[in-house]
């Protein structure tokens, strides 16, 4: 019992496990741009954290370069172009939709569509043999009664 | 008869995707930065730090820009390549010694061998975040004109010269300025 509360501890602390910087900020909303840009982008050394929960050395440059641009007054949408310049569309956590992200993007509704015929089609077969069913007690029906007249005869 | 393929086809589809899934390398990522020109920069050179190179400095000539550093694992294991390489005197070699401390670069050089024409310190890391660097050891070759032309990420291989970047090089060699 006493080790599973020491897992638990554990575990929730890796949870709130976060890269600490101290930034001072101009105003609010440059924080905010800050902490929404570094939770967007990928940190390329552990490729499935944002730079933001990122303590990998990388991570650290990159949270500078957003803070700095920042402060440099550049946009948000500068500070995107400026990494995927040099990274590429991989550093985005949300990929732009392009030709070569469609497959990506449209995957999903390509194998839902796919599931939906698939759907269809099996319940669609499911009633014809419902159908077969009829035709069948039908012609039982049709010999039990000639059967039945044999039987006056 | 369908009935009884369709399952097989789909299995075969699906073990081709992913055997190509599994073969894919994630932490080589296609650099944007290839068929660019190479960003600028102007920093001080690792043996003689009062002097500074700068990309415009190699106009005319086909350079390899190996980014490398003392605490880097698989920069040991390129190190023998790269010496191979410069012996051969085929091209010119530029080091950039990323996030690394002068001196233990400089122990690190003594004692492996140098490669390099002229290493140039990077020690924030500046440099390599301008040219998309995120794994060390990496390796751009950079044609006549100033423009990147491949990029290699991790270890450089013997393979990877005679496949890769001899035939290169000896290609852009031939372009003009």
């Amino acid at each position: 019992m006493k080790l599973w509360l020491l897992i638990f501890l554990w575990l929730s602390v890796l949870l709130s496990a976060h890269a600490i910087d101290t930034h001072t900020f101009n105003n609010p909303q440059q924080q905010e741009a800050y902490e929404s840009l570094t939770s967007q982008l990928r940190c390329l050394v552990c490729q499935n954290q944002t730079i933001a929960d990122s303590n990998a050395e990388l991570a650290a440059d990159l949270r500078r370069q957003v803070y700095e641009m920042l402060q440099q007054g550049k946009s948000y949408a500068e500070i995107v172009q400026f990494m995927t310049d040099r990274y590429g569309d991989f550093v985005l956590y949300n990929p732009p939709f392009k030709a070569k992200t469609g497959l990506l993007w449209l995957g999903p509704l390509l194998f839902l569509g796919l599931g939906l015929i698939g759907l269809y089609r099996f319940t669609k077969r499911k009633k014809n043999t419902a159908s077969d069913d009829e035709i069948k007690s039908e012609k039982l029906a049709k010999i039990r009664s000639l059967l039945d007249e044999g039987d006056v005869s | 008869m369908l009935k009884y393929l369709l399952p097989l086809l789909l299995f075969i589809v699906m073990a081709i995707f992913l055997a190509i899934g599994l073969n894919l390398n994630p932490h080589d990522i296609p650099s944007p930065l290839v068929n660019k020109s190479a960003p600028i920069f102007s920093a001080p050179k690792l043996q003689s730090p009062d002097e500074k190179l700068s990309p415009s400095d190699l106009k005319g000539q086909v350079w390899l820009f190996n980014v490398w550093a003392s605490w880097c694992v698989s920069c040991r294991e390129e190190h023998p390549v790269l010496n191979q390489l410069a012996q051969q005197k085929r091209v010119t070699l530029i080091g950039l010694n990323y996030k690394d401390e002068p001196l233990a670069a400089l122990s690190w050089l003594k004692q492996l061998g140098n490669p390099y024409t002229i290493s140039i310190m990077d020690q924030d890391g500046r440099i390599g975040l301008d040219w998309g660097v995120y794994g060390v050891p990496e390796t751009f070759v950079i044609d006549k004109k100033g423009m990147i032309r491949h990029k290699l990420t991790g270890p450089v291989t013997l393979s990877a010269i005679e496949q890769t970047l001899l035939p290169l090089i000896n290609q852009l060699q031939m372009e003009s300025e």
